[in-house]
């Protein structure tokens, strides 16, 4: 899916900027704005919106900024209706509107990033990667999250054990042989089964596990069934896209020299589309990777470090960052770090989607 | 997305019979278990589910009126309005996420410069991946005193509107989980609908383009239309997130059980899932049962919205330029 | 102990554990007093038996006991450093499913056992009984955010918080709380009361305390849920403590060890105020009498929440430490022996009452050598 999309974006974007100088039968009857107007206008509505409020309330910048951004938007609508014309003056309208949407939904955004960044770097340290939590109580500054990487690595990797095999297999059958009814009513479920809340997710492995093995029974593997509930969908999901973009003439090719259907999907379609599946499944791992919710009711925690999947309770970095907010203090810092930790896991595996993408994928195949 | 399935008329040779007859049939049967695996993981959601809920949705009164939290509700009586804070804080964030999400999704597809574009969809995708508890964490300790001056400005100057009466300090009332919540869904909405934006058919972009329409017309004429359905699945997407997410919400809600619309009061609503997560640890026996029907309630909503948001698309599907 | 107990505590509670140790595993067969005595002078040739000591010890429960029991695992695995020993802080509803269940060894409770699981705590016993011991108690603070009020703690009587936290009190200069608080100048804002929002022991016993207390001022149930709706509310005592700090004219309560920068009052006891304190708290426990079915293997305790013993602080929460008189495993019984043996002898309760570990209450000698003897029964099915 964003394979071919900059490719096409390279294309797309450059005639997309409207030239002013371009002469059309449809340009605007009075001309165009000089390319200063806008910046004019921004400012002059900056010094307008202050002066206002300092005359009906003490101005601080979130009301400023606010404030003049409703005035900007008001007045280069007016100006370029009037110089420009109505069609011109929407299309400022619009670029203003959702360029500061984008603005406003960027805040909380940034302003995230930047206070786990901050927060969690107060005790983020080598250290704090490289130990547990055994023997550390009260306000010790020492300790941290080993155990819980160890943990959330042991668990996401046995729901990904779970989840890939059926995912693709899945994905397979509903690109290459599924057709009529069957294929469609799959297609359903898989979206159906894609709006599970999490935390219905945790529960159905919690009423399963407790149902069979008595209600005591807490393990990784547990957990494990939680996240590849939730990753299964996601996973059929990228793997179809990238089934589907590999052309039908290298099956038809493979057909044509007697290949059997299996070892063409085998050979041909899944070797062409192996550095998208990979990176969906990348991301796929990384959609659950954080979830909290489901591994706190089946995983628990634990101080220490444990690989065991299937006995016993486990530390993973989601439920030990929300254990440790809860008991406040150092905890908070700790809960940040960890946070902070959780967040560079994510960004590796991305990171890590893109390189092996690009060192799986084969040479002249599809684009 | 709506290519229709390439290969299935292209069996494969007969030359082949000989050689593939019994791995192909073993990897045809392979894919297809693993396809009705998906029906059967469901139907065992489901099962499971209602197997722990039947002690609670079979108990008698007297029984339900032993757990304390209860407060003498039965089942029905005890869901209902925690479906009402579900759908509630859930469609709230909705309206504050999807309009936000176009804007984002139109400005990095048609807008921004390409490098930059480029970059920040890596950030969205990145934001899309960030754990629940993170935005909760964040929700509690930075984003709530940042909403109290707002909502009390609100409340002062449209108090007279039941919607935004009585705000008390601090900011935890459904309105401050629902724009936590509409963060949340933000990326995941804006990734989604972005990717739709970027694939809509360069032939109709610039065919409006040649015709000297403005940006703007460009995006109403050929990109809305050819992304709406798109668009609704991305914004479905984020509505089952939110009815489904718990810490953030757990960590920024102070909850109740009342079946209001005074959005700025805290105490008035509860969600589902964050309902869960609290009682879960204190609760043994016919309790946890209560619970597990809550979650079966929930997982109910999700597959309505499921259907609801099919129905849409497929009407839509109809008007829309795609193909 | 308000300075030195991490300084001192290597040097002097790993050989009075040890001593401790060594004297509940030779007393499996000998009638001999309780080790009460956790004078180093008992320490004896017990190191070698300590490092014997091995296996899995697996508990759950309470989150109040939570940060002691940090401590105490902590404490503890210096002295038998081969015990896989965890403590899973999910609930006390949960720890005593589990413990009920044979998933872990031993549990924390903030209530004691209810009728019916006493039954199934025989059949998980291998016919014994559980013991129940009160090896946690931590005052309760009521801590409000105030910060233009002078006085070091505001003074109120349980009929007074009672009426706050029902409703009924809405601003901070009503004159039932300036009557309480002579000199002080009370703003005038709103009161904004704060509960907790999950079901928990603190709860429990503070709610408790209004109804036993306040003069019929609290019309309410007693039970781990806030009985009043439609107020701030928080998860958890970090979610309070937030919720609190978070705007002015709060008032809640919480743990005492987190109540931070907060204000906290004092309460009305007798003719007198007394803000909290761990020797407060443990006074109050003293005075109190057992509650109904105690027996002396289950130390339960009924709090006198209307005590009027001077110097008492009757807003206090009691945790309980669950264990089995009788285990299969002969492991079992040195592991859970030596562990709460060490929880109550006074160097563990000195390390739970550190401020900067759980600001516990410790136990007082007397109740201590109840605690002793209901450990010492521990043994292994015959």
């Amino acid at each position: 899916m964003t394979t071919p999309t900059p490719l096409a974006r390279a294309a797309t974007s450059a005639p997309l900027e409207p030239e002013p100088q371009t002469p059309s039968p449809l340009a605007p009857r009075g001309g165009r704005l000089p390319r200063y107007v806008p910046y004019a206008v921004g400012a002059a509505s900056l010094v307008f919106a202050y002066l206002l409020l300092l005359v009906v309330a003490s101005p601080g910048i979130p009301s400023v900024v606010a404030s003049a951004a409703a005035l900007y938007a008001v007045a280069i609508t007016i100006v370029s209706r009037v110089v420009e014309g109505h069609r011109w003056a929407v299309d400022r309208l619009a670029t203003t509107l959702v360029t500061f949407a984008f603005a406003v939904a960027l805040i909380p955004l940034v302003s995230l990033l930047w206070t786990v960044g901050s927060k969690g770097a107060a005790l983020f340290s080598a250290e704090f990667l490289t130990t547990d939590m055994v023997g550390v109580f009260g306000d010790m500054t020492s300790g941290g999250v080993a155990h819980a990487i160890v943990g959330t690595l042991a668990v996401t990797a046995t729901a990904a054990l779970i989840s890939v095999p059926i995912g693709l297999l899945t994905a397979i059958y509903l690109v290459e042989y599924g057709r009529g009814r069957v294929a469609k009513g799959i297609t359903f479920l898989v979206d159906v089964m894609t709006g599970i809340p999490s935390i219905v997710a945790g529960l159905f492995a919690f009423a399963l596990f407790t149902l069979i093995m008595g209600p005591a029974y807490r393990s990784g593997f547990m957990g494990a069934v939680a996240l590849a509930v939730l990753m299964t969908p996601v996973v059929i999901r990228s793997v179809e896209e990238m089934l589907r973009l590999v052309p039908n003439e290298l099956r038809e090719a493979a057909y044509a020299l007697g290949v059997p259907k299996w070892l063409t999907i085998v050979k041909v379609v899944l070797r062409t589309a192996v550095a998208g599946i990979v990176t969906g499944i990348m991301l796929a791992v990384a959609r659950v990777i954080g979830e909290t919710a489901p591994l706190l009711i089946t995983v628990g925690i634990l101080t220490r470090s444990s690989w065991n999947v299937l006995e016993g309770r486990m530390a993973t970095l989601p439920v030990f960052a929300y254990n440790q907010y809860q008991q406040g203090g150092v905890g908070v810092d700790r809960a940040w770090a960890a946070a902070l930790t959780l967040i560079l896991i994510v960004m590796i595996l991305n990171l890590a989607a893109r390189m092996i993408s690009r060192v799986f994928a084969p040479k002249g195949a599809a684009h | 997305m709506a290519v229709s399935s390439p290969t299935t008329d292209l069996a494969p040779a007969r030359s082949a019979r000989h050689r593939g007859r019994l791995p192909d049939r073993v990897f045809h049967g392979l894919s297809a278990g693993a396809g009705w695996l998906i029906l059967v993981v469901l139907a065992a959601v489901a099962i499971f589910l209602f197997l722990r809920a039947w002690p609670a949705l079979s108990a008698s009164a007297e029984d339900l009126n032993a757990i304390s939290w209860m407060n003498g509700a039965s089942i029905a009586t005890y869901v209902g309005p925690l479906i009402f804070g579900t759908l509630l804080s859930a469609l709230l964030a909705l309206v504050i996420a999807v309009p936000l999400s176009l804007g984002i999704a139109l400005f990095i597809s048609h807008y921004a410069p390409r490098k930059l574009a480029q970059g920040l969809g890596y950030v969205i995708d990145l934001l899309a991946a960030i754990p629940s508890v993170v935005y909760g964490l964040w929700g509690a300790l930075w984003l709530a005193p940042v909403l109290d001056p707002v909502f009390g400005w609100l409340s002062g100057t449209l108090g007279f509107i039941p919607l935004f009466e009585g705000y008390t300090a601090p900011a935890r009332n459904v309105m401050a989980a629902s724009v936590v919540l509409a963060v949340m869904i933000l990326p995941i909405i804006s990734a989604v609908a972005r990717e739709v934006f970027l694939q809509t058919p360069r032939l109709h972009e610039e065919a409006a383009l040649a015709l000297g329409a403005t940006r703007w017309e460009v995006v109403r004429m050929a990109v809305l239309p050819f992304g709406r359905s798109g668009l609704i699945s991305a914004s479905m997407l984020g509505l089952g997130r939110a009815l489904g997410e718990t810490m953030a919400v757990l960590m920024i809600l102070s909850p109740g059980y009342a079946v209001s619309f005074f959005l700025l009061q805290p105490g008035q609503h509860q969600s589902i899932a964050a309902n869960i997560a609290a009682k879960f640890p204190e609760s043994s026996g016919l309790s946890v049962s209560v619970l597990i029907a809550t979650g079966l309630a929930l997982f109910v909503i999700t597959l309505l919205v499921n259907l609801a948001a099919r129905a849409i698309i497929a009407r839509r599907a109809e008007f829309s330029g795609a193909n | 102990m308000e300075d030195s107990v991490n300084l001192s505590r290597i040097s002097t509670r790993s050989a009075v554990l040890v001593g401790a140790l060594a004297l509940t595993l030779t007393a499996c067969s000998s009638d001999s007093e309780s080790p009460t005595s956790t004078t180093p002078g008992a320490t004896g040739g017990g190191e070698t038996q300590s490092q014997e000591l091995s296996g899995n010890l697996a508990g759950a429960g309470a989150s109040s006991q939570g940060k002691a029991m940090e401590g105490w695992i902590a404490g503890f695995n210096e002295m038998a450093p081969d015990v896989i020993l965890s403590y899973d802080p999910a609930g006390s509803g949960s720890g005593r499913e589990q413990f009920l269940a044979g998933a872990v060894q031993f549990a924390g409770s903030d209530a004691a056992l209810k009728e019916e699981e006493l039954t199934a705590a025989q059949e998980r016993c291998y016919g014994g009984e559980a013991i129940e011991v009160p090896l946690y108690i931590s005052p309760i603070a009521v801590i409000y955010n105030l910060p233009g009020v002078a006085a070091e703690n505001l003074q109120m009587s349980a009929e007074t918080l009672a009426k706050i936290f029902n409703g009924d009190i809405t601003s901070w200069n009503d004159p039932a709380i300036a009557a309480e608080n002579e000199g002080v100048e009370l703003p005038d804002l709103t009161i904004i009361p704060v509960n907790r929002s999950d079901e928990s022991g603190t709860t429990e016993n503070f709610v408790e305390y209004l109804a036993d207390a306040g003069n019929g001022a609290w019309p309410h149930e007693v039970s781990g849920d806030w009985p009043v709706s439609g107020g701030q509310s928080g998860k958890g005592t970090q979610g309070v403590v937030d919720t609190v700090s978070a705007a002015e004219g709060t008032i809640g309560y919480a743990d005492a060890s987190r109540a931070g920068d907060l204000g906290t009052v004092a309460i009305k006891v007798g003719e007198e105020y007394v803000p909290f304190s761990p020797e407060a708290a443990a006074k109050v426990v003293d005075a109190s009498p057992r509650a109904e079915g105690a027996t002396d293997k289950r130390l339960i305790v009924e709090l006198d929440r209307t005590t009027t013993e001077a110097g008492a602080y009757p807003l206090v929460l009691m945790s309980y430490s669950l264990a089995c008189s009788v285990y299969e495993d002969a492991a079992d019984v040195a592991n859970v022996k030596a562990l709460f043996t060490y929880m109550a002898s006074e160097d563990g309760q000195a390390r739970a009452a550190d401020p900067a570990v759980a600001g516990s209450a410790p136990i007082s000698d007397a109740l201590r050598t109840e605690v002793m003897a209901a450990i010492d029964s521990i043994a292994v099915a015959s």
